[in-house]
C-alpha cells in the first residue's frame, strides 16, 4: 500500500531550509513558554507583579504568549514564502 | 439545578441541528471515494480549513471547560488556554508541512511513508482509537450538559442526541461535511464570543448583578471545646458535625428539612452552603428539599468592590484592561467542593477569595506553598503545561485536517489562520469566565455550563445561540474525532494492516461501520463519565497523544536513525503509561468511589514521565534495529530532501 499524499505536491526543494527554521522559532517559543511555567513554580508572587500600566505579570506574560505565537507565525510564513519563492524558482530556472 | 426552558431557545437550536444535518445531506451527494471521504480529496481554501481548524480545535473542552474552570478557578483555568494555544506553535513550526507532504489520509500514514511496516500500521491506528476516545469522552459529557439547561431534559439524553446526529453526519458525507459545519461553527463561536464580551465588559462589575440573591443563612454557633455542639437560632437543631481538611461542616434541621452549613474560620458563625444528598431510596435532595423546591441557587458573586480605594456598588462599563484592574480590587464568593460520604452528601461551600488571585494562578493548580503545594503538586503542574504544549500536534484528528488542503503552503497558512482564530478566542475565555464567576450565574453541579448561562443572563436570545453553537462546536469535533477513529479502523488496520484489499466503496463503507461503532461506544463513555469538567478531561487526552504520537512524529522528521520498530515501540510505551497511570490518579480513584489520597499515583497529568520514557524507548529500539533501516522503500527525510 503506498501512503503517498492524497493530492499530488510539487517537489519543495525549500523543505530543508524551512525545517531548520521552523525548528529554531519552536525552541525559541519554547524557551519563553518555559519561562512562564518556571516563573509560576520558582516565584509565583513575581506573576502579580504589576509590569505594564496596571496588569499584573500573569496577565502580559498569558496574553503575551499568545500574541506572540500569532507574531512568530506571520514571520515564519513570511520567510517561507520566500525560500520557496527562491529555491523552487532557481531549480525551474536550471531546468 | 433548575431551569425555565425558553420556546426560542428550543427553536434555535433545533434550527442549529436541522441545518447541519441538511448540510450533510448536501455534502453526502458529493461523496463517492475514499478521498472525499477521508481527506475531503485536498480542495478545501486554506482559509476554509484554518477556521474548520478552530472549530475542531475549540471543543467542548474551550468554550464550556475552559470557561467554567476559570469562573469556578480563576487563572488556573486560563493556563489551558495559553497551553493548547502554544502546542499550534508546535503544530505550524515542525509538523504541518512535513506531515502534508508524507500523509494520504491518516496521521499513520505519515508515520508509515518511509517504511511500511506492519507494526506502526497497527500500534498507530491503536493510538489514534485511544486518543480519539480519551477526547470525545469530554465532548460528550459536554453534550449533556448542554441539553439539560436549554431543553430540560437529562443529561444522558443529550449524550445520546449528539451520539445520535454526529453518526448520521460521519456515515452519510465524511470529511467535506465536517469540514464545512467546522469552519461555520468555529467562524460563529468566535463572533458570538466576542459579543458576549463586549456585554461583559460594558456591564462591568456590581454587587447586585440582577435578579434575586441566593436566600442562603447566616447564624451563630454554640461552640465547646473547639466543636460546634449548637446554634442559637431556634428555628434550627443541631443534627451532626463533621471535620473535613481541617473544614468543619454541621448538619442542621428545621421544620423536618436538614441543610448544611460551614463553620467560618474567622468567627463562630455558620454560613450556609448548597448541598446534595442522595436519600436511601435514591431521591436527590437539593438543600434539604426536592428538586422542584427551587432551593439550589445559581451562585458567583462580587461581595466588595473598590475603586480609587473607596468602596462602590457597582463600577459601570469597563475596558479590556481596566477589568482586570477593578477585579484586582474586588472580594468574590467562590464555591468549593466537598464530599461527606457518611451522609451520601455532596456540599459546595462559600469560599471568600480575593479579586487579585482569580487573576493569578493557584486557586486550582497547587504551585506555591501559600496555596498548600507539595513537590506532586509543582509536578503535576509541569506535567500539565508541557502535554498541552507538546499534544496539540499529536491529535490524529487535528493532523487529518492537514490533507484536506491542496499543498504544503496551504498546510501552513492554515494553521497560521488557525493560530490567529484560536488565540483570539482564548484571549476572549479570559473574560467569558471572569463574567460568569462575578453575575451570579454559576451552576456549582456542572462547571462546563459557566459560558452559556453567563449568555443567559444578558438575554435568553444570547443563551439560545451560544447554547446552539456549543452543541453544534460538539457536534463538529466529535465528527471529526469519528472521522479519525473510523480511518484508524478502515484504513489502516483492515485495509493496510490486515491487507483486505478493499476496493474505493467497500473503504468508505467499512469506514461508516467503524464510524457507528465508536459513536455507539463514545455514548455509552459520554453518560458514564457525567460531572466531570471537560477542559480536565481534554488535558488527559493531551498526555496520551503527547505521549504516544508526538515523540514518533518528531522523530521520524529529525532523526536519521529512526527506525519502524523504533516507531511502534514508542507508541505501545506512551499509550501504556499514560493511560495506565491516569487510571491510577486522584481524580480517576474518585470515580471509581474511593478517596483520592488512596491513588498510587499522586498526579492526575502523567505527560512528565510518559513523554521521555516514549523518546527513551525509541532511540534505545531504533538505535538496536539500525540494519532495519536498509529496508526503507522510500527516502523521505528532510535531510534529503533539500
Amino acid at each position: 500500500m503506498h501512503h503517498g499524499p492524497a493530492a499530488k505536491l510539487e517537489a519543495d526543494k525549500s523543505a530543508s531550509k524551512k525545517a531548520k527554521l521552523g525548528l529554531i522559532l519552536f525552541l525559541v517559543y519554547a524557551m519563553i513558554y518555559a519561562g512562564f511555567v518556571f516563573i509560576g513554580l520558582s516565584n509565583l508572587e513575581l506573576l502579580s507583579n504589576h509590569v505594564i500600566g496596571k496588569q499584573n505579570l500573569a496577565i502580559v506574560y498569558g496574553f503575551g504568549l499568545i500574541i506572540l505565537a500569532m507574531v512568530m507565525g506571520f514571520v515564519y510564513h513570511f520567510f517561507c514564502t520566500r525560500f520557496e519563492n527562491n529555491m523552487n524558482k532557481k531549480q525551474e530556472d536550471k531546468k | 439545578m433548575i431551569y425555565d426552558i425558553s420556546l426560542g431557545a428550543v427553536l434555535i437550536f433545533v434550527f442549529f441541528v436541522v441545518a447541519v444535518l441538511a448540510l450533510s445531506f448536501y455534502f453526502a451527494r458529493k461523496t463517492k471515494s475514499a478521498a472525499s471521504y477521508y481527506a475531503a480529496s485536498g480542495t478545501i481554501h486554506y482559509g476554509v480549513n484554518g477556521i474548520a481548524f478552530a472549530g475542531d480545535y475549540l471543543s467542548a473542552a474551550s468554550f464550556l471547560g475552559i470557561c467554567g474552570m476559570i469562573a469556578f478557578s480563576g487563572y488556573d483555568g486560563f493556563l489551558y488556554s495559553v497551553g493548547y494555544l502554544a502546542g499550534w506553535v508546535a503544530a505550524l513550526f515542525l509538523v504541518a508541512e512535513p506531515l502534508k507532504r508524507l500523509g494520504k489520509y491518516t496521521f499513520t500514514d505519515a508515520l508509515d511513508a518511509r517504511f511500511d511496516s506492519k507494526s506502526i500500521k497497527l500500534t498507530a491506528s491503536i493510538s489514534t482509537l485511544v486518543v480519539s476516545i480519551f477526547y470525545l469522552i469530554p465532548q460528550m459529557v459536554g453534550a449533556g450538559d448542554l441539553v439539560v439547561p436549554l431543553l430540560g431534559l437529562p443529561h444522558w439524553v443529550g449524550v445520546v442526541i449528539v451520539g445520535s446526529v454526529v453518526i448520521f453526519i460521519v456515515a452519510t458525507a465524511g470529511m467535506t461535511s465536517t469540514t464545512y459545519v467546522q469552519f461555520i461553527k468555529g467562524a460563529l463561536l468566535i463572533i458570538f464570543s466576542t459579543i458576549l464580551t463586549i456585554y461583559i465588559l460594558n456591564h462591568g462589575l456590581t454587587l447586585k448583578p440582577g435578579g434575586e440573591a441566593p436566600d442562603l443563612m447566616r447564624i451563630s454557633a454554640i461552640v465547646d471545646n473547639g466543636k460546634v455542639v449548637g446554634v442559637s437560632d431556634d428555628e434550627f437543631s443541631f443534627s451532626a458535625a463533621y471535620e473535613v481538611n481541617d473544614k468543619t461542616f454541621v448538619k442542621l434541621e428545621s421544620s423536618g428539612i436538614y441543610r448544611w452549613f460551614k463553620l467560618s474560620e474567622k468567627d463562630n458563625y455558620l454560613d450556609e452552603a448548597l448541598s446534595l444528598t442522595i436519600a436511601s431510596d435514591g431521591t436527590r435532595l437539593y438543600n434539604g428539599e426536592p428538586r422542584s423546591a427551587q432551593k439550589f441557587y445559581q451562585v458567583g458573586y462580587v461581595t466588595q468592590i473598590l475603586q480609587d480605594g473607596v468602596e462602590v456598588e457597582e463600577t459601570g462599563p469597563l475596558g479590556p484592561f481596566t477589568i482586570f484592574s477593578a477585579l484586582e480590587n474586588s472580594e468574590l464568593i467562590r464555591y468549593s467542593r466537598i464530599e461527606i460520604r457518611d451522609e451520601q452528601t455532596t456540599i459546595w461551600y462559600q469560599t471568600p477569595t480575593s479579586g487579585k488571585d482569580m487573576i493569578n494562578p493557584g486557586l486550582l493548580l497547587k504551585v506555591s506553598s501559600k496555596h498548600g503545594a507539595n513537590f506532586w503538586t509543582k509536578l503535576n503542574f509541569v506535567s500539565l503545561m508541557l502535554a498541552l504544549f507538546l499534544g496539540t500536534s499529536a491529535l490524529p484528528h487535528i493532523l487529518i485536517r492537514y490533507y484536506t488542503v491542496p499543498s504544503q503552503r496551504d498546510a501552513r497558512k492554515s494553521t497560521i489562520v488557525a493560530i490567529v482564530a484560536i488565540g483570539f478566542f482564548y484571549i476572549l475565555t479570559m473574560y467569558m469566565g471572569l463574567g460568569a464567576a462575578i453575575n451570579g450565574v454559576l451552576d456549582v453541579e456542572s462547571s462546563n455550563m459557566a459560558g452559556p448561562l453567563l449568555a443567559k443572563y444578558f438575554g435568553v436570545g444570547l443563551f439560545s445561540i451560544i447554547s446552539a453553537i456549543a452543541f453544534a462546536t460538539v457536534l463538529g469535533t466529535v465528527a471529526g474525532l469519528i472521522v479519525a477513529s473510523s480511518g484508524a479502523i478502515a484504513h489502516d488496520f483492515l485495509d493496510n494492516y490486515l491487507d483486505m484489499k478493499m476496493d474505493d466503496r467497500k473503504k468508505v463503507f467499512a469506514g461508516k461501520m467503524a464510524a457507528f461503532s465508536v459513536g455507539i461506544f463514545a455514548i455509552i463513555l459520554g453518560i458514564l463519565f457525567k460531572g466531570m469538567n471537560v477542559s480536565f478531561l481534554v488535558g488527559l487526552a493531551f498526555s496520551v497523544a503527547a505521549s504516544s504520537n508526538f515523540p514518533a512524529i518528531v522523530f521520524l522528521l529529525f532523526w536519521e536513525k529512526t527506525t519502524a520498530k523504533g516507531i511502534a515501540a514508542s507508541i505501545l510505551t506512551g499509550i501504556s503509561t499514560s493511560v495506565g497511570l491516569i487510571l491510577l490518579s486522584p481524580s480517576m480513584f474518585e470515580r471509581y468511589g474511593l478517596p483520592a489520597a488512596s491513588a498510587p499515583f499522586p498526579m492526575d497529568n502523567p505527560g512528565i514521565f510518559s513523554i521521555p520514557l516514549s523518546v527513551i524507548m525509541l532511540v534505545v529500539v531504533s538505535l538496536m534495529t539500525q540494519k532495519d533501516n536498509s529496508r526503507k522503500v522510500e527516502n523521505y527525510h528532510l535531510s534529503k530532501s533539500a
